[in-house]
């Protein structure tokens, strides 16, 4: 085989120079933030080929984050699907809670490296927050998070642990005072403060080279896999199930198995009340449309004018209406099933694992495994699924008690 | 010769800068935007920029913001933007309108389609926001088939290195965001702008219009003196905010009002273009 037909047959040599996966992805941002966002992919560019900087941030992924995330067979949940055989990545095992400190950990360094000195972030459901004021307490950088004012109301745990931590948590009212809204505030403030500042975002989107580097600080979580089921299973998983809001965790686990075909993949989206109730849903790739926010095109929830919708899931960390670029191209290019379940699904799926597992998982991993439950009684037992249990629970039993109408 | 080279070429033999007033379409209600947007030559704009109202303008203010949104609850679309163009052109033949916004609902709309329709409604130019050199071949060259001038941002962050490549294909004029920051912010710092403004005209012929946080008639006066053109914008929208009643309706003051403060801004210039010629 030549070189050129490899180049050609492979799912991992994305984004190309300009930042974009085929139709998607890109750098559409104002001029006051472009000369920045060039600076950004140099310094990243140059960080990637340093020895040192992998170095240091392998040895903060041991040592702080608790990594490897243990593999680990979910016995019981096996036997009641009665099909394939089932793991979970535990990357809600991680330091904070979930996989977002892998990519907090790895945009902090590049932070110091360029000499910046003061952090700023976006955060709908508080994981990425948390993650971010945890870092920059590490470092001893001052932290400013933007959450919306609705988000904040209905996760106030995080608020207060952000708070502990050190960093100021701006309400966002704007708009609908959600996570898009925040992200929105987030970008006024890197355009008014480029000179010392770096924004750490939380997910693949956003302009180039977040998508790209936000994807390569998560794609340990992949790796770690691919290891960890070659030393337990002597072979490669056949199935990957994880949840997509922005998409990160996924990407994550998938980019280390994009170019094995028999591996089948499947990013399960958040179906809300169902795709057939307008605005009802969080799912921007199922129920979406192409077009451009926050820097990326990609799918988004929109209306014919091209307006954004707020979309809506029982999920805070899936309430996002677009979705990373590189998710986009690999949908439209086949490589990888999207998939929604609904509100109602995710919350069966979180008591099951809760009461089967011992595991109380977050509210968007729940989706994961809700999309388990309906392909896992098909698979024979022994094809091998993994499926990212990306955060832990903790953060949702208010929500989930408010739904289940239980009592404190 | 568009509209907008025809305008500058007249305000340069008139010895005096221009004043560009930008509204958002659709802001409160169609019929008082379109009202709002006829009697703003009269006040004493020399050209109009005109908002293509989005549901998250991550570059603008709050002011601007709070326009777009007022603008969109009230049913305003891109169709619409259109036919109040093409309806003020039935009275007004000279004066430009520059379309400025995001990039989505053009996508939306179609990016062919969008281009021929604004260029028949009358539109002269376009200012995309989040649509950097980098990402602009699917747009810009289509525009310079129907004759629109694509008008660049160039900010305090475009250094030397990035110039050319800002005011390559640029048409029309150069908007100079005199900022580093949103809409409506923070004040220009009026001996820095002229720094800038010099540095941008080492390499280019085209005309400069300075913007982003001008208020006063001093400020007009200020920055006219170092370009050709004074962008007012979230000044101007934050009035018609101030003139609504509980419900977010034009008042009997939003007009008055808003036609007064382009009048008291455009004075300075003005006043320029009557003292006589030495």
């Amino acid at each position: 085989m030549s070189t050129m037909t490899d180049a050609l047959n492979t799912y991992r040599s994305g984004p190309d120079d300009h930042g974009h996966f085929g139709l998607f992805g890109g750098r559409y941002v104002a001029e006051t933030l472009m000369p920045l966002i060039l600076d950004l992919e140099q310094a990243y560019n140059e960080a990637k080929s340093d020895p040192a900087f992998q170095a240091e941030l392998d040895s903060l992924n041991t040592h702080y984050s608790g990594r490897p995330s243990p593999l680990y067979f979910a016995e019981r949940l096996t036997e009641h699907f009665a099909g394939a055989k089932i793991y979970f990545k535990r990357d809600e095992l991680n330091h904070t809670g979930s996989h977002k400190i892998n990519n907090c950990l790895g945009q902090i360094q590049l932070a110091k490296r360029m000499g910046k000195t003061r952090i700023i972030a976006e955060t709908g459901a508080g994981q990425h927050g948390v993650a971010v004021a945890t870092v920059a307490a590490r470092f001893g950088l001052p932290c400013e998070i933007y959450m919306g004012a609705t988000d904040i109301e209905r996760q106030k745990p995080n608020v207060f642990r952000m708070r502990l931590l050190g960093a100021k948590v701006n309400p966002v009212t704007s708009g609908s005072g959600t996570l898009k809204d925040a992200m929105n505030d987030a970008l006024r403030d890197w355009v008014a403060n480029v000179h010392d500042t770096f924004y750490i975002i939380g997910t693949v989107a956003g302009p180039h080279p977040y998508p790209a580097m936000v994807r390569d600080f998560q794609s340990v979580i992949g790796k770690e896999t691919r290891e960890q089921m070659m030393e337990r299973e002597g072979r490669l998983p056949d199935t990957l199930v994880a949840c997509i809001g922005g998409g990160s965790n996924a990407m994550g686990l998938f980019h280390a198995f994009l170019d094995d075909r028999s591996v089948k993949i499947y990013g399960v989206e958040a179906g809300g009340h169902g795709l057939d109730v307008p605005n009802g849903h969080a799912a921007s790739m199922t129920g979406g449309e192409p077009g451009v926010l926050h820097g990326n095109r990609t799918y988004l929830l929109q209306d014919d004018d091209g307006q954004i919708l707020e979309g809506h899931s029982i999920s805070a960390g899936l309430d996002y209406p677009g979705v990373g670029p590189e998710h986009s191209w690999l949908k439209d290019s086949g490589r990888v099933t999207y998939v929604a379940v609904t509100d109602k699904e995710a919350l069966a799926a979180f008591q099951l694992c809760t009461k089967l597992e011992g595991i109380i998982p977050a509210l968007e991993p729940s989706h994961a495994l809700a999309h388990v439950q309906k392909i896992a009684p098909q698979l024979s037992k022994d094809n091998l699924l993994v499926m990212n249990m990306c955060g832990r629970g903790d953060k949702d039993i208010f929500a989930v008690a408010e739904h289940l109408s239980m009592e404190m | 010769m568009t509209r907008i080279d025809q305008t500058f070429a007249k305000l340069k033999a008139e010895g005096r800068g221009g004043l560009v007033t930008f509204i958002t379409a659709g802001d409160p209600d169609y019929d008082t935007s379109l009202s709002l947007l006829k009697g703003l030559p009269g006040a004493g704009a020399d050209i109009v920029e005109l908002g293509m109202p989005f549901s998250d303008p991550m570059a603008d203010g709050p002011a601007i913001q709070a326009s777009s949104l007022r603008a969109l609850k009230a049913g305003q679309t891109m169709k619409k933007t259109l036919a109040m163009v093409r309806d003020f052109r039935t009275e007004n033949t000279s004066t430009p309108i520059v379309l400025m916004g995001y990039y989505n609902p053009i996508y939306v709309y179609g990016v062919d389609r969008f281009v021929t329709d604004a260029s028949e409604a009358g539109v002269d130019g376009l200012i995309i926001v989040d649509m950097p050199p980098e990402e602009d071949e699917e747009l810009r060259p289509v525009t310079a088939e129907r004759a629109l001038n694509f008008i660049r941002l160039a900010t305090p962050t475009t250094d030397e290195r990035r110039l050319p490549a800002v005011l390559a294909n640029t048409s029309g004029f150069v908007y100079y965001v005199s900022i580093a920051g949103i809409t409506g912010t923070a004040a220009p710092d009026v001996s820095s702008v002229g720094a800038h403004v010099a540095r941008i005209k080492a390499h280019t012929d085209l005309p400069i219009a300075i913007g982003f946080g001008v208020k006063t008639p001093e400020q007009v006066r200020d920055l006219a003196a170092l370009a050709e053109g004074v962008v007012v914008g979230s000044a101007l929208v934050a009035t018609i905010g101030s003139t609504l009643d509980e419900n977010e309706r034009a008042t009997a003051e939003t007009k008055p009002k808003l036609l007064g403060l382009v009048e008291y801004l455009s004075e300075p210039l003005r006043r320029r273009a009557e003292a006589p010629a030495i």
